[in-house]
């Protein structure tokens, strides 16, 4: 994780989202603009409006819903590029604002365990990183275990987040066993009375079913600990990832209960648009973006302003 | 991971497919059906555009062949234009040139560099046998320098030692240097994640390509990628100049859309994708194959390859004679189902036919699996050699040692022993046909007509043309097996109905 944008003006990360997108050339803005400047709203100014919305990653069915909602009693009337951008954040807004929710953490549960799974390479250890920062500065104890035992070098980077953020970080040796590992964490964290307890977990696909055996085996033994834990099952989303999260989410909110979700790497031209699909599907809460790669990089969601940015809104 | 879009494909075209004229608003209908499955397997929008125009228009001006139905038609031409979007042949990596070949990888963060570098460091050293050297360039992610290190200590192929506070650049010299000084005739470059939208990171990127000149520049992308992925794949071909794509995570259930829209929009060849986490786990792509899958038509071409290549010939003609006696025991039974395991399994065989992966999910919702295979071999082991040659003998008492030699319940061995009925029945029926040893396993599973003898499986598979261009010849010299329903597997309880193959209508074999 490169630090280099501390000397830097401080900016919203909405704004930095936001100027993201302007810079690619087939963002919804650009496109909206061009297609409706003064025109009156027909059949294929909606299908462009549902083309636009497909670019994001919005999903065919959830697209041409939308599309339908923008049209609903504004066909034939002349609208200019901003109404609709206006009515499409609106539409998108509608979706998300169910889902918005922040990550709660219940002090009375000491230590708080927060789980945090998905495939490979969507962010995981960067987000609990990020999370360990985070917590610590408003003040909680923090511990972190090296649950990705996995794949080589993993318990380092952790470690790395560990002395940034000044937490201890429970491991094993590499390729030990998983869930022996939680539960060995767990006990440690409840013996030095931590706040919170981040458990990070190997990248697996969705689809293969031995791998997640285990992660069902490691959220059984974590239970046997403390019957309620973990108390927060985190998914973390890569935002490049296209229509295959609706399958992520399914399969592992069925095996390990997820309680919520995370987009990362949303500071790229990917707009993560497949949060408005999910949204409407699965009604997880989504508690934070990751849009750079600093420490401090991980914003909670607001609705209101990923349906804005998506929409190509500006300030 | 293709298997989705060929199920939505395979569905639409059947439509087509049994009907008689093709019209323009029947072709139409069709289109918007392909841009939506190829929305869904996340295809980039202007990708399918430009593919389904194309289709449009060579499937409404096509004069229609006789001989072969408008749908046929339509299949080709979507089969033809999905291979021309994938790239006509498979490419691999460049090895012709002066070593140290530098081999540069690059991509977004999170797409599997590192993992891929190490999984092409240990396939190179191992089946091309070249000397490899591995290095990080990557100072920024904790501990990913480590991690190469120790894939590399795994693997046991040399990595540059890491020097701490080194520029990326200079660390790209070092390895240079070093790749000469050693011997080395591959030098890999394991470069940082970055975003397409990072300028600074791409200019490194661009710096260190000019500093390393590599032979090949690599973009390592994730193939569950969504529509970003002609983003990623222009900016970095623009910004670093790419010489090929490495598609990772093609295990996944993802529809693997975003090969077709990388493919497009590079016009780079996808030259390897990464097939599970284990370090041996890179294969070579076949545009023609997927395409192929995509559509519905099964990997026929592996089937068949397959096929000559496990069956060994003397044991089958020995078989085949036995059969034609009306001889078929338990251990022809055991011989047909160790040749089946060895073909792939009921899935890998499933797998390459046409039509049939939504079966296979069913079966395995069924618990249909390989594994029965194993189970009834097992259970045909656990009996003595009387048993074997006399099924007959078998009473409770037998059943039930035999049951729990092989643990089973002696249910199983009753399933066993009437699907071996079933089979030697069948044999007899058929002994006087000049038919493979496949056929009796092909007939009691269903498969129809019977499966060709290895003779003709090799006769096949070399009239079989090793690139795409075999479509509207293929059917014709498809064994029969594969062209008639593939219904009531044996022990298949848990399905309903009659599933058959989507009938793309290939013309039948004259008698």
């Amino acid at each position: 994780m490169s630090d280099s944008t501390e000397d830097k003006p401080k900016q919203s990360w909405w704004r930095r989202l936001s100027g993201g997108l302007k810079r690619t050339s087939t963002s919804l803005g650009t496109a909206v603009a061009d297609l409706v400047t003064k025109r009156k709203l027909d059949r294929a100014m909606l299908d462009d409006i549902e083309d636009v919305l497909l670019r994001a990653d919005l999903g065919t069915a959830v697209a041409e819903r939308i599309a339908e909602a923008v049209g609903e009693g504004r066909y034939d009337k002349a609208i200019s590029a901003d109404e609709v951008k206006a009515v499409v954040a609106t539409e998108v807004e509608k979706v998300l604002a169910p889902v918005a929710r922040p990550l709660v953490i219940d002090d009375t549960l000491k230590p708080f365990v927060i789980l945090v799974v998905g495939v490979n390479g969507s962010g995981k250890t960067t987000t609990i990183g990020k999370l360990a920062a985070k917590l610590s500065a408003e003040g909680r104890k923090v511990m972190m275990a090296a649950g990705d035992t996995f794949r080589a070098a993993a318990i380092e980077q952790l470690k790395v987040w560990g002395e940034r953020t000044g937490s201890p970080v429970i491991a094993g040796a590499q390729g030990s066993d998983s869930a022996s590992l939680a539960f060995n964490a767990l006990t440690e964290a409840r013996n030095e009375k931590r706040d919170v307890l981040l458990i990070d977990t190997a990248g697996r696909l969705q689809n293969k079913a031995e791998l997640m055996n285990e992660l069902e085996k490691m959220v059984r033994v974590i239970r046997r600990v403390d019957a309620l834990a973990p108390h927060a099952v985190l998914l973390v989303l890569d935002a490049t990832v296209g229509q295959n999260a609706l399958s992520q989410v399914e399969a592992f909110h069925r095996t390990a209960g997820v309680t919520g979700l995370v987009m990362t790497k949303l500071d790229g031209t990917a707009r993560g648009g497949i949060l408005v699909a999910l949204a409407e599907k699965h009604k997880l809460p989504v508690h934070f973006i990751g849009v750079g790669e600093s420490i401090d990089d991980l914003a909670p969601f607001t609705a209101r302003d990923f349906a804005r940015a998506v929409a190509g809104i500006e300030t | 991971m293709f298997d989705n879009l060929s199920e939505r494909l395979g569905g639409i075209l059947d439509r087509l497919t049994r009907r008689g004229a093709l019209t323009e608003a029947d072709v139409d209908a069709a289109m918007r059906e392909v841009r939506r499955a190829l929305l869904e397997a996340d295809v980039s929008l202007d990708v399918v555009r430009s593919f389904t125009d194309k289709v449009r228009e060579q499937a409404v001006g096509a004069t229609v062949v006789k001989s072969v139905t408008p749908g046929q038609m339509v299949v080709k031409i979507v089969h033809d234009e999905l291979i021309a979007t994938l790239g006509s042949d498979g490419q691999t990596i460049d090895l012709n040139a002066v070593p140290p070949i530098i081999i540069m990888m690059v991509g977004l963060q999170g797409s599997g560099k590192t993992t891929t570098t190490a999984k092409l460091a240990r396939r190179l050293t191992e089946r091309d046998k070249r000397k490899v050297l591995m290095a990080s360039l990557d100072i920024y992610r904790p501990a990913a320098m480590e991690q190469l290190a120790v894939l590399g200590r795994d693997l046991d192929i040399k990595t540059l030692p890491i020097v701490a506070g080194q520029k990326p650049e200079q660390i790209a010299r070092r390895a240079l240097e070093a790749g000469k000084l050693g011997g080395y005739d591959v030098v890999l470059l394991d470069t940082a994640g970055r975003t397409t939208l990072d300028d600074e990171m791409m200019s490194e990127a661009a710096n260190i390509k000019t500093a390393a000149h590599p032979h090949e520049v690599l973009l390592v992308a994730d193939s569950l990628t969504g529509q970003d992925a002609v983003n990623l794949a222009r900016s970095f071909d623009e910004r670093v100049g790419l010489t090929g794509i490495v598609l990772t995570r093609v295990d996944g259930d993802g529809r693997g859309g975003a090969a077709l829209s990388m493919r497009q929009v590079t016009g780079k060849p996808i030259k390897l994708i990464g097939t599970g986490e284990k370090t041996d786990a890179l294969e070579d792509f076949h545009p023609s194959r997927i395409a192929g899958r995509i559509l519905g038509m099964g990997d026929v071409v592996s089937l068949v390859e397959k096929a000559s290549a496990n069956i060994d010939a003397e044991k089958a003609a020995r078989t085949t004679e036995r059969m034609r006696k009306g001889q078929f025991d338990l251990n022809d039974m055991r011989e047909q189902l160790l040749q089946m395991s060895k073909m792939g399994g009921i899935s890998g065989l499933m797998g390459m036919m046409p039509g049939v992966s939504k079966m296979k999910n069913q079966m395995a919702a069924a618990g249909l699996d390989d594994r029965i295979i194993k189970r009834q071999v097992a259970v045909i082991d656990s009996m003595t050699r009387q048993e074997r040659k006399h099924p007959e003998i078998l009473k409770a008492s037998r059943k039930r040692r035999i049951a729990a030699g092989a643990g089973q319940k002696v249910e199983e061995i009753n399933k066993l022993l009437k699907m071996h009925r079933g089979m030697a029945d069948m044999m007899k029926m058929m002994g006087t046909g000049k038919r493979g040893p496949l056929a009796g396993i092909a007939q009691a599973m269903g498969f129809g007509g019977g499966m060709p003898s290895p003779e003709q499986m090799k006769a096949l598979a070399e009239k079989m043309p090793k690139g795409a261009d075999g479509l509207p010849q293929l059917p014709k010299d498809l064994p029969a097996g594969l062209r008639g329903g593939l219904p009531n597997l044996p022990g298949l309880t848990g399905l309903t109905g009659k599933p058959t193959l989507p009938g793309l209508g290939f013309p039948r074999k004259k008698k």
